[in-house]
């Protein structure tokens, strides 16, 4: 099975406030319609989602962050044993260590974290998390059609 | 009213606290206390629920049929149980009293593909690490990506497990998370020919899986019988829905519930009455209620449910290798009940081998391509569903105004189901392990291990970058803090 080169999976959970910030993200790449990219969401990172991973050039995970700088921040990832799991979610690095444990290298991963500062049940996204959102996006469509480096 | 160990007979401030605060691997954010005088004596050990949900309230003035989608949110582990639950009750709202054979088969694809990757990943990713390393190994290595490491191909066979239950999922909700199958009196959609050959081609190796994942559990309680079978073991009542005739069923049937002895206590319930049968306690010091059978009062009537309760509670199991693994474990048990924590990995072992096997019989139905969806009937104003979702027995209980906007919305999760059991197992596990012993990361794992084996789902899915720290606080016999200790 062919799959797209680029994969942007971005995660949250949508009734929280500014966690919808990933599924946001991601809906609004979605829409952009570009080549060569496909595009996933989950409320979280979860084990199997290495298997996403398979047959990219690169991966962009995307996150709201209680921690980013703002407006968003971009760093590279690398496989890493994660011992401070403490749900069912999983943080990316752990899901390309893995992906590195079963299937071998991973492919070159990016996270991309979007400041955000509400996560109450019910909240809708703050205006401070939209003006954000936008930056990303702005940075996201370059980055997204640029030609591997 | 107080359970042992619940509330320390002595001064507070001659004890010093223990707090496992999150408790790890299992979903969302609880903490364990202890209260230990100067010979670690175990003078109060509570499992408290720490984060507020408030999902009653998000959901009242929403537009009923808006609900099935809307509860997906309350967690990101077992969206289609609250999905169904809630279609459920909404049916009885609707006046669909009879869905579809093709409605109640997809919605039954659905849950069971749920039932399959919500086991899996728990068995897997959660429980695996501290089963195959042990208890008190290594803490870096105890988890999922330890597994991949040292025991690859069971790793995988478990992440391809709950790969094929969220493709289930995926052709029978529209979508892995969010999905919107199921509709108030029916679904939305049925199951294409290429659907059904895609999941049809790895049924059989998903079937293959189960029952090895069965045998694994069952070696482990073979190789080490004291361990296994008297970690964290107290008796208590059990209670589950089952089919009419008794046997197993996942997707819909009648309240049962037996006593410490495996006497029926209560049978063929409408559970549209089970506001009459249980009674929701509240404790001060947990978010989460404590039910119990009200016609027994709190010390007596307080029960479990889950995967435990339900293999022992039903009379069989419909599917055939199933229903041989369940005699099995009613044999190993000696045909008396089983009230072994750690018997719950077993039980959901034979039950995700059920999911499997029921998960095969479905695709081999035509009623699931078939184009009838939907049926309604007299509207009613209030209604409750209830299914045994992976964890235990979920009800969600609606009323609905005559402008259709939900006036009051109760739900008891199956965690909340299990409150008192948690409790009572972590006391034994306190009690057995910790009592007089100097108090080490092993040791406080044995009790998380306790809490694991119930699979709780504790909150739901936020969990934005930096907003879930690990803290643990340590305090001498005066209350001084000699160690905090944070990770987020």
């Amino acid at each position: 099975m062919s799959r797209a080169p680029i994969l942007v999976f971005g995660w949250g959970n949508p009734a929280r406030g500014d966690d919808a910030l990933g599924p946001l993200f991601v809906d609004a790449v979605e829409a952009m319609g570009l080549p060569g990219v496909e595009c996933l969401t989950d409320f979280q990172l979860q084990v199997e989602h290495a298997l996403d991973l398979e047959g990219r050039s690169r991966v962009l995970f995307v996150d709201a962050s209680f921690g980013a700088p703002e407006p968003f921040g971009v760093a590279p990832l690398r496989a890493r044993r994660d011992d401070s799991i403490t749900t069912h979610a999983m943080t990316p690095q752990a899901v390309l260590q893995v992906y590195r444990d079963l299937q071998g290298e991973p492919p070159p991963a990016w996270l991309l974290g979007m400041r955000g500062e509400r996560w109450a049940l019910g909240d809708p996204l703050s205006a401070s998390a939209r003006r954000h959102l936008d930056a990303a996006l702005h940075w996201a469509r370059d980055w997204l059609t640029r030609p591997p480096a | 009213m107080s359970f042992e160990l619940e509330t320390a007979a002595v001064a507070g401030e001659n004890l010093r606290r223990v707090a496992i605060d999150p408790v790890s691997r299992v979903e969302g954010h609880g903490k364990v206390t202890i209260l230990l005088d100067e010979h670690n004596k175990v003078h109060q050990v509570r499992l408290h629920i720490v984060e507020f949900r408030g999902f009653e309230r998000f959901i009242q003035g929403r537009p009923y049929w808006e609900v099935p989608v809307m509860v997906q949110r309350l967690c990101g582990i077992c969206p289609v149980s609250h999905h169904l639950a809630a279609s459920k009750a909404l049916d009885v709202i609707v006046g669909a009293d009879r869905l579809t054979p093709t409605a109640e088969k997809m919605r039954r694809l659905m849950h069971y593909g749920q039932i399959l990757q919500s086991h899996a990943l728990h068995f897997f990713h959660l429980s695996s690490p501290d089963l195959l390393f042990g208890f008190d190994s290594e803490v870096s290595r105890r988890n999922i990506v330890g597994v991949a490491e040292k025991y690859p191909d069971i790793a995988r066979r478990g992440i391809l497990l709950r790969k094929y239950g969220q493709e289930v999922i995926r052709h029978t909700a529209g979508k892995r998370v969010h999905g919107t199958g199921s509709v108030p009196g029916g679904v939305n959609k049925s199951l294409t020919a290429a659907e059904r050959a895609e999941l049809l081609k790895d049924v059989y190796q998903m079937i293959a899986w189960s029952r090895d994942a069965v045998k694994i559990i069952k070696e482990l309680h073979e190789q080490n019988p004291a361990l296994y079978d008297r970690f964290g073991t107290f008796p208590s009542n059990f209670m589950g829905m089952v089919a009419p005739d008794g046997s197993l069923d996942l997707y819909h049937g009648v309240l049962r519930a037996k006593d410490a002895a495996g006497n029926i206590l209560f049978d063929h319930v409408d559970y549209q009455t089970y506001d009459t049968l249980i009674t929701e306690e509240v404790k001060p010091w947990s978010y989460m209620k404590f039910p119990y059978f009200t016609s027994m009062g709190p010390e007596q009537g307080w029960y479990r449910v889950g995967p435990l309760a339900r293999v022992q509670n039903c009379d069989s199991i419909p599917t055939p290798f199933a229903e041989h693994e369940r005699r099995e474990f009613v044999a190993y048990a000696g045909g008396k009940p089983m009230h072994a924590t750690l018997g719950y990995h077993w039980a959901r072992m034979i039950e995700m081998l059920f999911a499997a096997e029921t998960i095969k019989e479905l695709l081999h139905d035509d009623a699931l391509a078939g184009s009838d969806l939907v049926v309604a009937g007299e509207r009613r104003h209030e209604g409750v569903g209830v299914i045994e979702a992976p964890r235990g027995t979920l009800f969600h209980h609606y009323q609905v105004g005559d402008d259709d906007l939900v006036t009051m919305a109760n739900l008891i999760v199956s965690t909340t189901n299990n409150n008192q059991a948690m409790n009572s197992a972590v006391r034994e596990v306190a009690k057995q392990y910790l009592d007089g012993k100097e108090i080490t990361e092993g040791l406080l794992n044995h009790i998380e291990v306790a809490i694991r084996a119930y699979d709780p789902c504790l909150s739901c899915a936020t969990h934005a970058l930096g907003k879930m720290p690990l803290e643990v606080t340590l305090l001498d016999a005066g209350g001084r803090m000699l160690d905090r200790k944070y990770k987020s």
